[in-house]
């Protein structure tokens, strides 16, 4: 069993803002979640790691809130107390719009390498002193970032990652068909048949061109 | 099967220790009987075209249970999986190390294409970068649309014309 000394405190809000006076609660549906500027984000978690028992990093990730917004990108770690079962979220916005940045944490959690390639991969997060900011998904030399709201889900036409496979072939990377897709089920429905997957909006494919409005 | 009616088999009694066919016919025969399949499992099709080469559905009964992981050595590439844009130069090379003569069979609705993965990391169908000789229906097709695949595909070389011809000229 957990011993009572390793247990998350109560008042985790206070906690932080002793040291880091900017940290406010977020609004949150299920488990503490904070804000904080993203210079502190790596003392804070250290804070948190070391001296309140979230010793498990489980997700680094990041929310691209709108092609327009500002800030556009917000970073979010979720920490894990394996001794008091408590989950705790930190969320930090990137000052850039165009270039967002976050510090690495791969010091404080060695899990936190692949994490951060995949956000960087697919949000183009840049964690700054990473030790090795590879694209982790899509192969090296792909020019986008695939999750970013201004890239649609069938994709964009490139070039095949290997050049002379694709002189051979001739195929490049082409947006995929969509039929107005994407598919998804119906849940909640009893008759099988009308919860197979579907797409939800029909009102443009690949005959019917999309509307400026929707 | 044992028929009763021998006149209708071959009868080295009567007629010697001689076949008498075309040299196309033989090769193809050959060919068709002999497939070994390069199995480029990349998902849950891998797993059906496992249970095809297993004891239940048993590959062998068709001659082609001499699953190859080295190119050089297969002349039948089974595609069983989603293609990613990733993968997809690595399986073109493969194909490309694969002797001639060599075929392609493009398992299940990923490879034949893109299946549901209508999305930016996916190939929509694996003929876009390699030619595909079968393509079978299904997510994941059953063990025996696969056999069938094989028994199409082996119909496909019997019926090769000019076998030879394309041998001496190549």
């Amino acid at each position: 069993m957990s011993s009572p000394a390793a247990a998350p405190a109560t008042d985790l809000l206070a906690v932080l803002q002793a040291r880091f006076p900017a940290a406010v609660a977020r609004p949150s549906g299920d488990h503490p979640a904070f804000n904080l500027p993203m210079a502190e984000v790596p003392a804070a978690l250290r804070l948190l790691r070391d001296e309140h028992g979230y010793d498990l990093l489980i997700d680094v990730t990041a929310v691209d809130w709108d092609v327009e917004a500002s800030p556009r990108f917000s970073v979010v770690w979720h920490l894990l107390s394996s001794t008091a079962h408590g989950y705790v979220r930190i969320v930090a916005a990137c000052a850039d719009d165009a270039e967002p940045t976050a510090p690495s944490v791969v010091s404080l959690w060695a899990g936190a390498n692949w994490h951060e390639r995949e956000t960087f991969d697919l949000m183009g997060i840049r964690f700054t002193d990473h030790p090795d900011l590879r694209r982790i998904l899509m192969w090296d030399g792909y020019p986008f970032h695939p999750l970013r709201k201004d890239f649609p889900l069938a994709g964009i036409e490139t070039p095949l990652p290997d050049l002379e496979v694709a002189d051979i072939t001739k195929a490049t990377v082409l947006p995929a068909p969509m039929m107005g897709g994407p598919f998804v089920a119906s849940t909640g429905e009893m008759n099988l048949t009308e919860a197979e997957p579907r797409a939800k909006d029909e009102s443009w494919n690949e005959r019917n061109a999309k509307p400026a409005v929707l | 099967m044992v028929t009763p009616n021998s006149e209708l088999a071959y009868n080295t009694k009567i007629e010697g220790d001689i076949v008498v066919t075309r040299v196309d016919a033989v090769i193809n025969w050959l060919r068709s009987s002999s497939v070994w399949p390069m199995p480029m499992g990349l998902a849950c099709c891998a797993i059906e075209l496992m249970a095809t080469a297993s004891s239940r559905f048993d590959i062998a009964r068709f001659g082609a249970e001499v699953f190859r992981f080295s190119p050089r050595q297969a002349d039948c590439m089974i595609v069983a999986g989603t293609v990613t844009y990733k993968m997809a130069p690595h399986l073109r090379r493969i194909y490309d190390q694969m002797a001639e003569p060599k075929w392609v069979i493009a398992m299940g609705a990923c490879a034949s294409s893109g299946g549901m993965y209508r999305s930016y990391a996916t190939l929509q169908g694996v003929d876009r970068i390699v030619p595909v000789d079968v393509y079978i229906s299904g997510c994941p097709p059953r063990p025996e649309a696969l056999l069938d695949a094989l028994i199409k595909l082996q119909d496909k070389m019997t019926r090769n014309g000019g076998t030879a011809k394309q041998l001496l000229s190549a």
